[in-house]
């Protein structure tokens, strides 16, 4: 019976993903389009609601390109392993009282741990296609996204010592207002953090379009590449919603069954905000990335940490 | 010492600015060697040249520095007045002063955007080319077309200027300092962009006199060298302006001094529009088949991209013996393996950007 649910909310996991990206793509376009004064889609459907479905529709039907010199099971399966994390980081985000799809008792840990196998999808992409340019941008991922678990757990942890517990919905019955300024920095930590795990500008420096071409899946075409770009918009649907429930209070923003629209909403204002960010700033250099997690944002989430653990052992 | 990988860069690439393909020989992410392979635009333009007569060669020289066409066809007709005798009206030279510091602007908002989404900022290059558009605008109004423009001809200008016309230029020179104000705040100002910029690529004074580098590159390295000052041609000296010098040969400084040329070309094009004065814009008796006396000619203009020169021999024909063209593009781009060599993939891109090329004139 177990079993089933797990099945069913794999399903559900899937599609919430699937879903949100095809709707974040289209309000990343909008965004994006508003900032750099244009219009964005706006033929198909009402303000080019529908270019999502017609582009999703057109992937669906393209070529599944595999290159000869690729090595084929890794090549082919390895969106799978980038996006399949992702959707399951989401089954553990609380999302109304006392309710989360997966209640796990490290459910934290679980959503901090997951995500990162997602790496070695990146690196199986880069390495089977045979493309310089793509093991470049392997390469690049595995540094980067390897190193930016460590501030992206030290801030989080802030939250968990005040909150004395692993379990997401332990953490939301035990919070309270005080919290949000308390562990803004670490906030701030996460949400850099965040966009630096998921490759998004200015830290899309494993795609670098104007360097890489696309980095790691240059070589994709049609439903593989479009299951990569779901990932990509998962993780970022997943650490937006974390990120609204752990340091902004997620549903206690509003009362009942409100809650979980503010919670909805707020996440939304999040993912508008890492998607400003990444058309606004210029990309980083590697070298400059990694000095700016190791020398920058792990002793600020130290520092955090300190004032949190500080916070919790004297009230 | 780890084992060398080359990477392929190009020809066809998001940011190589055309077709140029770089052989990249990396250790790690560090360039310890790059070799730039050109030529995959060349048309032969040159030789065509030998082909055709002096009016027919117009559109040949729009196709060489196709983001700034104006600067080839003035380049060119200079040549061509200079080995003709002919003199050129002062209407003509006004109207060829404004035309050029416009392209220098449309030219130029064709670099300094790139800077910015060649480091990942895709937006300011959205707002470079707002600008970039609104001159392409006018000079659709002046000669119907877009891009490559056959406006400059021997002898003048292909025609005058419309009704309205310098009024919408004065109104374009009003609004465009501001636009170039945001820009720097937006992409210069910033942190990520200044740390990606500054102290890449750097070329010192005598390394650029040395190789031939000229326009913003040379200028950016602090080496005071520009044809409209220093070689006074046409109008320039009535005109007051400011040469922009950078001073520590970096990619910032060369996109920058790009920048603030832009603001100096809207105070050159409203004094040009003040001085000038109504009359013919075409010298008379210029002959369709145009026959110079047999000889050679060389003239030069600054470019957006530097020194832009026009070589042509006459034998006495109406179609010239041999046209070469100095092209300021191709001497800059010289210097990528020089400026990259120990810089990472990442910086070679931007500094790839900072020369400048546009693989139109460098294949020529």
């Amino acid at each position: 019976m177990s079993f089933l649910w797990g099945v069913v909310w794999g399903v559900a996991a899937v599609l919430v993903v699937a879903v949100g990206a095809i709707i974040g793509v289209w309000w990343e376009r909008k965004v994006a389009a508003r900032i750099q004064l244009r219009l964005g889609p706006q033929q198909i459907g009402p303000a080019g609601s529908l270019q999502m479905v017609a582009d999703v529709l057109k992937l669906l039907v393209k070529e599944d390109i595999v290159p000869d010199a690729s090595d084929e099971p890794f090549f082919r399966y390895a969106p799978l392993a980038v996006f399949a994390p992702v959707a399951m980081s989401i089954a553990v985000i609380p999302f109304a009282a006392g309710w989360a799809p997966f209640d796990a008792s490290v459910g934290v840990f679980f959503f901090l741990a997951v995500p990162s196998i997602g790496v070695l999808g990146i690196l199986f992409s880069a390495w089977a296609s045979h493309n310089t340019l793509s093991a470049l941008g392997g390469v690049r991922a595995a540094a980067q996204m390897v190193s930016y678990e460590v501030p992206r757990s030290l801030s989080v942890l802030s939250v968990l010592v005040l909150a004395g517990t692993l379990r997401p919905v332990g953490v939301m019955d035990a919070w309270q207002w005080w919290w949000i300024p308390a562990t803004f920095v670490g906030f701030i930590v996460y949400l850099i953090s965040s966009i630096a795990e998921m490759n998004r500008g200015p830290f899309d420096i494993p795609e670098a379009e104007s360097e890489l071409v696309a980095g790691y899946f240059a070589d994709y075409a049609g439903i593989r590449w479009a299951v990569f770009m779901m990932g990509e918009y998962g993780a970022m649907i997943s650490a937006s919603l974390f990120g609204a429930a752990m340091f902004l209070g997620g549903y206690h923003l509003l009362p009942g069954a409100l809650g979980i629209v503010a919670f909805i909403a707020v996440a939304s204002l999040l993912m508008t905000v890492i998607m400003w960010v990444k058309w606004t700033l210029p990309r980083m250099r590697q070298d400059q990335l990694m000095e700016f997690c190791w020398k920058m944002l792990t002793p600020i989430a130290l520092v955090q940490l300190l004032v949190a653990g500080v916070i919790a052992a004297w009230l | 010492m780890s084992e060398e990988l080359v990477v392929n860069i190009g020809p066809a690439h998001p940011s190589t600015h055309g077709v140029c393909r770089v052989i990249v020989t990396l250790d790690g992410e560090v360039v310890r060697h790059s070799e730039v392979v050109i030529g995959h635009l060349h048309r032969g333009i040159e030789k065509m040249a030998e082909n055709r007569t002096y009016l027919q060669i117009v559109p040949l020289t729009d196709r060489l520095d196709y983001v700034g066409s104006m600067y080839a066809n003035w380049a060119y007709c200079r040549a061509v007045e200079r080995l003709a005798g002919i003199r050129v009206p002062e209407r003509a030279e006004y109207i060829r002063v404004i035309v050029c510091e416009l392209q220098r602007i449309a030219s130029h908002m064709m670099s300094v955007g790139p800077a910015g989404a060649d480091t990942g900022a895709t937006s300011v290059f959205m707002y470079t080319f707002n600008q970039r558009e609104q001159v392409v605008d006018l000079f659709e109004q002046l000669c119907g077309a877009r891009l490559t423009y056959n406006y400059v001809r021997p002898g003048g200008v292909s025609m005058d200027t419309p009704v309205g016309w310098a009024d919408n230029v004065r109104a374009f020179c009003r609004t465009h300092p501001a636009a170039m104000a945001e820009v720097d705040r937006l992409l210069f100002g910033n942190v990520i962009a200044r740390q990606r910029m500054k102290g890449i690529g750097v070329l010192s004074a005598p390394d650029a006199v040395a190789w031939g580098a000229s326009g913003p590159v040379a200028r950016g390295s602090g080496v005071s060298w520009d044809l409209r000052r220093d070689s006074a041609y046409s109008i320039y000296p009535r005109l007051d302006f400011d040469v922009p010098v950078g001073s520590n040969g970096d990619c910032y400084d060369r996109a920058r001094v790009r920048l603030w040329e832009c603001i100096e070309s809207c105070h050159i094009i409203e004094q040009a529009l003040d001085q000038m004065e109504p009359g013919p814009v075409m010298a008379e008796a210029v002959p369709r088949l145009l026959a110079p006396p047999p000889g050679e000619a060389y003239d030069h203009i600054e470019s957006a991209r530097g020194s832009l020169g026009v070589y042509l021999v006459s034998d006495g024909t109406p179609r010239p013996y041999r046209m070469k063209v100095r092209s300021p593009a191709f001497c800059n781009l010289a210097l990528l393996p020089k400026l990259a060599e120990g810089h990472t993939l990442s910086d070679l891109i931007v500094i790839l950007g900072s020369l400048d090329p546009v693989f139109g004139e460098v294949d020529r």
